[in-house]
């Protein structure tokens, strides 16, 4: 049963057996370290560049643009905002051509708090990246979509950034739905195989690969974690198991009945997983750990407000990080900084209890967008889950 | 001391410490090129000239919104686009070029009027369909990656091209080619470090075409080092400098530096002196700088020596050449325009062309 970061390694190593992935750079990647979360250790492709992040991504899109298939990590999110003029055109590049080049490069960086990291390595990345157009973000929250997730970011045409919370990095399936396809049932079994030995014995150590599936986890696919039917909690990364834990205590102690949906997907993300959700419940909550202005839960609320105004019982709800230069190094700071499971807890009970709005403020026109940002033309009901779905990438992927 | 006063004084100055690879410097009068390709080269200077001329004039005119281009770049960067190993895929060059590099491209062998419909941002312009300025050109089927308006991030791109190259072996080359200005910022250095990696070398031509202006600033006030090229030599990079305005000095640099790269796998930093002959863009007022050395007036001066091409030749060829560059002219501003819902093209590919699928 992998971790979050044997889950990216082994979906690494697929990426070089199975979609052509050339490259898995950045600083302390290669050998003898292979990252210092280990998610690049034993991978045949993995090299070691010198410690200039905007070296890394201009490698990255230069070897995207050459033809190769190239997975970049930024060490920590934190130190990947130098490099923003590279991302905007790495997002740019394909548009600004009119379609002469595209950039299929997958860029790899550990996001968020929960690791007494002090300032910088606490950083959310989420609201930046999201702010960058041609960008695909993911997110995921479990073992089963890291990998699914990285496979889907490798085998497609386009930049990709994967954010991995890395508070998660040591967490493992907590339910047989989050487990990888063909790997080991066994921790154990699995850390001897793949996990490099410490010390004197790594030298020439060769992992003993398990055969996981090619299976991809499509974009823009959410997964409901908890159903419900009093409030809709919308989150990603590190805060999808706070708030399953919040739900669960709220359904079994208040008789709050929350429904969890993890978006893993923030562009494109599951806009009708969303829509569903608050038609049923009326009572939204959008919940991540950035800095709350400018922050992407608040592109939710506004969507939210201006498409299901009719279906509000209540004003929806953003619960974000504190709008502070930093996050402290002291437990008391982190936890004030952040969402923690107390302030979740009260953040879903006072949307839970809040008193309903009357009918009429809510029987106003309807804004109608012009443009969807994204056209989901597959009903993500059918891909919710884990499935293998070529169909969504055409020609993107090809099997060897 | 205007910049412009100096480049001859430069060039004696840096004559001891410059590369052994640098060719000696010839009298004025000793040809180093056969007739026939120097009159070539004279020929598409022109071109590129009377190309950047209209362009300036169009914008004057109202029919595009800005101007950015090389009148003053013509003799180096003609040979270059010359030199270049043209085509698509590792077993060609890759180009990471600037907004100054029209001569290179018509060298190459992209028409004039291509240019002019990117300056009257039609949806006919092949580059980019009306979407960016003139001078950014992208050309995937001769590797020629898009040209941007930031002034470094080419040469941490141009990183990842050579790598590719470094592995698929061959002789086929990455350039990469910025501005004096441009060398401030760190991607300058990260395509240094990331050239000369022990053991990890690049097949890199590292071109700085040294004009001496960062719009209004003179270089002489931000750069201590006496030449950008030595740079190059702190991490073992070969290096040489030469004089771009002049197409026989700067074709035998660039191809002694090329044949080194294709054959050492190795970079290669060549520093050109070049004009700047209507300022930095239209923004600074694209008047004719006429302190400046004229790579054009110089050649022809020179044509006319040796009795190759009479300064009447000149003139009546620069003549024809206005013929053709107004009827594409006309030609353009017929052309239609993008439509308000095209914004939404080409945000995210649905194939993988750059791996070959079409």
């Amino acid at each position: 049963m992998a971790t979050v970061v044997q889950a990216v390694r082994m979906a690494l190593h697929v990426g070089e057996e199975r979609l052509g992935v050339t490259d898995i750079f950045g600083e302390d990647v290669g050998p003898p370290l292979g990252g210092v979360f280990t998610a690049t250790q034993g991978l045949k492709t993995a090299w070691n560049s010198p410690l200039d992040e905007r070296g890394i991504v201009g490698a990255a899109m230069g070897l995207a643009m050459a033809g190769q298939n190239p997975v970049a990590e930024i060490q920590f999110c934190d130190y990947a905002y130098n490099t923003i003029d590279l991302l905007k055109l790495a997002g740019n590049t394909y548009w600004s051509c009119a379609g002469d080049w595209n950039v299929p490069m997958t860029l790899m960086t550990p996001v968020g708090a929960g690791i007494h990291g002090s300032l910088y390595h606490s950083h959310s990345f989420d609201a930046q990246a999201t702010r960058i157009p041609g960008w695909k973000i993911v997110m995921p929250s479990n073992p089963r979509d890291a990998y699914g997730l990285m496979l889907s970011a490798i085998a497609d045409p386009n930049p990709v950034m994967v954010l991995l919370p890395k508070a998660l990095m040591r967490a493992r399936a907590e339910t047989p739905d989050e487990m990888i396809p063909g790997e080991p049932e066994d921790a154990r079994e699995l850390r001897k195989r793949i996990d490099a030995p410490v010390g004197a014995d790594r030298e020439g150590w060769e992992p003993n690969w398990p055969d996981t599936a090619l299976e991809l986890i499509p974009f823009g696919t959410a997964t409901i974690m908890r159903e419900g039917s009093d409030v809709t909690v919308v989150t990603y990364g590190r805060l999808v198991r706070v708030a399953m834990k919040a739900a669960d205590v709220l359904r079994e102690e208040e008789g709050i009945s929350a429904e969890v949906i993890d978006l893993r997907s923030l562009h494109p993300y599951d806009w009708p997983a969303i829509e569903a959700s608050v038609r049923k419940t009326g009572r939204v909550l959008y919940l991540n750990e950035d800095t709350e202005i400018t922050n992407f839960g608040e592109h939710l609320v506004r969507r939210t407000c201006e498409e299901l105004f009719g279906e509000l019982r209540v004003a929806p709800r953003l619960h974000a990080g504190a709008h502070v230069p930093g996050i402290g190094l002291a437990e008391a700071l982190e936890n004030a900084s952040v969402p923690t499971l107390e302030s979740t807890l009260d953040a879903i009970r006072q949307l839970a209890r809040a008193p309903e709005v009357g009918r009429s403020m809510r029987d106003v026109p309807m804004i109608t967008r012009k443009k969807p940002t994204f056209d989901f033309t597959l009903d993500p009901r059918e891909l919710s889950g884990s499935v293998i779905a070529p169909a969504l990438f055409g020609r993107s992927v090809r099997y060897r | 001391m205007t910049p412009s006063e100096n480049p001859e004084a430069k060039m004696t100055d840096m004559s001891a410490d410059v590369s052994p690879s640098r060719p000696p410097r010839a009298p004025a009068d000793q040809p180093r090129l056969p007739k026939d390709q120097l009159l070539r080269i004279h020929e598409l200077m022109l071109e590129g000239r009377v190309l950047e001329e209209r362009l300036i004039r169009m914008q004057r005119q109202g029919e595009g919104y800005f101007w950015i281009g090389g009148p003053g770049e013509e003799a180096f960067n003609t040979c270059l686009g010359l030199l270049v190993k043209k085509g698509q895929g590792l077993d060609h060059d890759y180009l990471h070029l600037h907004y100054r590099s029209s001569a290179t491209l018509l060298a190459m062998g992209a028409p004039s009027i291509d240019a002019l419909r990117q300056m009257h941002n039609t949806a006919t312009d092949p580059y980019s369909r009306g979407r960016n300025f003139v001078g950014h050109f992208s050309k995937r089927e001769w590797n020629l990656a898009p040209i941007t308006s930031p002034i470094e991030v080419q040469y941490a791109i141009a990183i990842g091209t050579a790598i590719a190259q470094r592995r698929h072996g061959g002789d086929a080359l990455t350039i990469v080619q910025g501005g004096d200005a441009g060398t401030a910022e760190g991607d300058f250095a990260s395509c240094l470090v990331w050239a000369s990696r022990p053991g990890a070398e690049l097949p890199m031509l590292i071109i700085v075409t040294n004009n001496q202006w960062g719009i209004s600033t003179p270089a002489e006030t931000q750069h201590g080092e006496e030449h950008i090229a030595d740079r190059g030599k702190a991490f073992g990079i070969r290096t040489a400098v030469c004089d771009g305005n002049d197409p026989e000095t700067a074709w035998h640099a660039i191809a002694e530096a090329m044949e080194y790269v294709r054959k050492e796998r190795k970079p290669f930093l060549l520093e050109a002196y070049v004009s700047r002959l209507y300022g930095h863009s239209s923004s600074s007022g694209s008047k004719y700088v006429s302190e400046e050395v004229d790579c054009l007036v110089e050649l022809e001066k020179k044509l006319d020596a040796r009795g190759w091409r009479s300064h009447e030749e000149s003139r009546q060829m620069r003549e024809q050449l206005e013929g053709k560059m107004q009827g594409w002219y006309k030609q353009v501003l017929g052309e239609p325009k993008p439509t308000a819902e095209e914004i939404w093209d080409y945000v995210f590919a649905d194939r993988n062309i750059v791996g070959g699928e079409s």
